[in-house]
């Protein structure tokens, strides 16, 4: 086939031909890949859940609670765990929008006295090699970078070049310091649930 | 031309990380570990093979004229699928190479193939060039991304070798990734001027 001149005609018929083609393709790959799209993210969501909930056979993960906190017009998402009714634990789904590559978000598990259990980061972009440790970096057991086991109503609750007690990954001083608001806000919000349930 | 060549000389001869200097952008942002590194020019083939393939198909039915857009056309459907595929079966590898997917539309490596091979050869060189430059641009990001990971933070492929120390951080970062590949082409230069 001898190749087409570029006549008007020409130009807006294949131009046309292309982009019906290229988006019949697209539109076969989004329904085929929308369910497990969807259940990639629903899978992450729960593994992170019982990532920072204690171990426990006889738990059993409640229903979803929304909370809202009075300087935040976001919703906080609380997932609470139970022990023949009664309230063993909580994961709470957190931010801080000062990460230094913006928001950093994290799945926070605290016990029923507000001890934080355990966490996982949801989602951040903060510096590789740097502010990135953040996922593994406060759930390390060395000097006092650990902040498992500790409630953040204390005051000491900050890094250490704030007057608090804790670590702050080596030069990344901004998202330690972000990351750590966010915990707090998840206590903020695990207080406010609290007071809801025993309204 | 023998296949064969066509492949070999994307690797080496016109290597694109190394000779040709196309798609510096994701060499240079993604190369932070091998493993993104490699993932990112696998990536890369993917899309490279399968918009070579379609472009020397249709070449015929594209006026000159409106030859870029219709490549562009073609080259961001190919990555689009690609996004939603890894989204959906590669989530952690997806999240990691994040913006650099939607990128590599305007990977110059792509379009520049198309032009100077795809829209003048038949669809199984164009195959394999798409093979031979995919696997060349692989192989440059691999590299540079062993160096980086190595220099950056004492490991290789995720197995840290240097114990709790840190590494290099600058290596990790923007300004190593200039030095690192400054260094690459100088010493690939050296080897190819001696032959």
């Amino acid at each position: 086939m001898a190749k087409l001149n570029s006549s008007l005609k020409n130009m807006v018929m294949s131009l046309a031909i292309i982009s019906f083609g290229a988006s019949a393709i697209l539109g076969g790959v989004y329904v085929l890949t929308k369910k497990p799209i969807e259940d990639a993210a629903e899978l992450k969501k729960t593994n992170a859940i019982k990532e920072v909930l204690p171990q426990n056979n006889n738990m059993k993960i409640g229903e979803a609670v929304e909370i809202t906190l009075e300087s935040y017009s976001e919703k906080f998402i609380v997932y609470p765990a139970f022990e023949n009714d009664k309230l063993i634990a909580v994961a709470v789904e957190t931010f801080d929008n000062n990460g230094y590559g913006g928001q950093i978000k994290s799945m926070v598990g605290f016990d029923a006295e507000g001890n934080i259990v355990n966490y996982a980061i949801l989602a951040m972009s903060e510096t590789p090699g740097l502010g990135e440790k953040v996922t593994s970096w406060f759930k390390t057991k060395r000097n006092n970078q650990d902040i498992r086991g500790k409630k953040p109503s204390e005051e000491s609750f900050k890094v250490s070049k704030d007057g608090g007690e804790i670590d702050a990954i080596t030069a990344s001083t901004i998202t330690s310091r972000a990351f750590l608001a966010s915990v707090k806000t998840a206590y903020n919000v695990f207080m406010e649930y609290q007071k809801q349930q025993n309204k | 031309m023998n296949k064969f060549k066509i492949v070999i000389n994307g690797i080496i001869k016109e290597n694109p990380t190394f000779c040709l200097l196309l798609g510096m952008c994701p060499t240079l942002g993604t190369t932070t570990s091998a493993i993104n590194g490699m993932g990112m020019g696998l990536c890369t083939m993917f899309v490279l093979i399968l918009s070579n393939m379609a472009i020397s198909l249709l070449k015929n039915l594209v006026p000159d004229k409106v030859r870029i857009p219709a490549f562009i056309v073609i080259i961001a459907s190919f990555v689009t699928v690609l996004q939603l595929c890894m989204q959906a079966y590669l989530p952690a590898l997806y999240e990691s190479l994040g913006l650099f997917i939607p990128l590599i539309v305007v990977n110059c490596l792509i379009l520049g193939r198309a032009e100077a091979f795809a829209s003048k050869n038949n669809v199984i060189n164009s195959m394999f060039d798409g093979i031979g430059m995919g696997l060349g641009f692989t192989l440059g990001l691999t590299i540079l991304g062993i160096v980086r990971e190595v220099l950056g933070s004492g490991s290789i492929f995720g197995m840290k070798f240097i114990g709790e120390a840190d590494g290099i951080l600058i290596f990790v970062l923007a300004p190593g990734a200039f030095i690192a590949l400054g260094y690459l082409i100088a010493i690939v230069n050296k080897l190819k001027s001696k032959q």
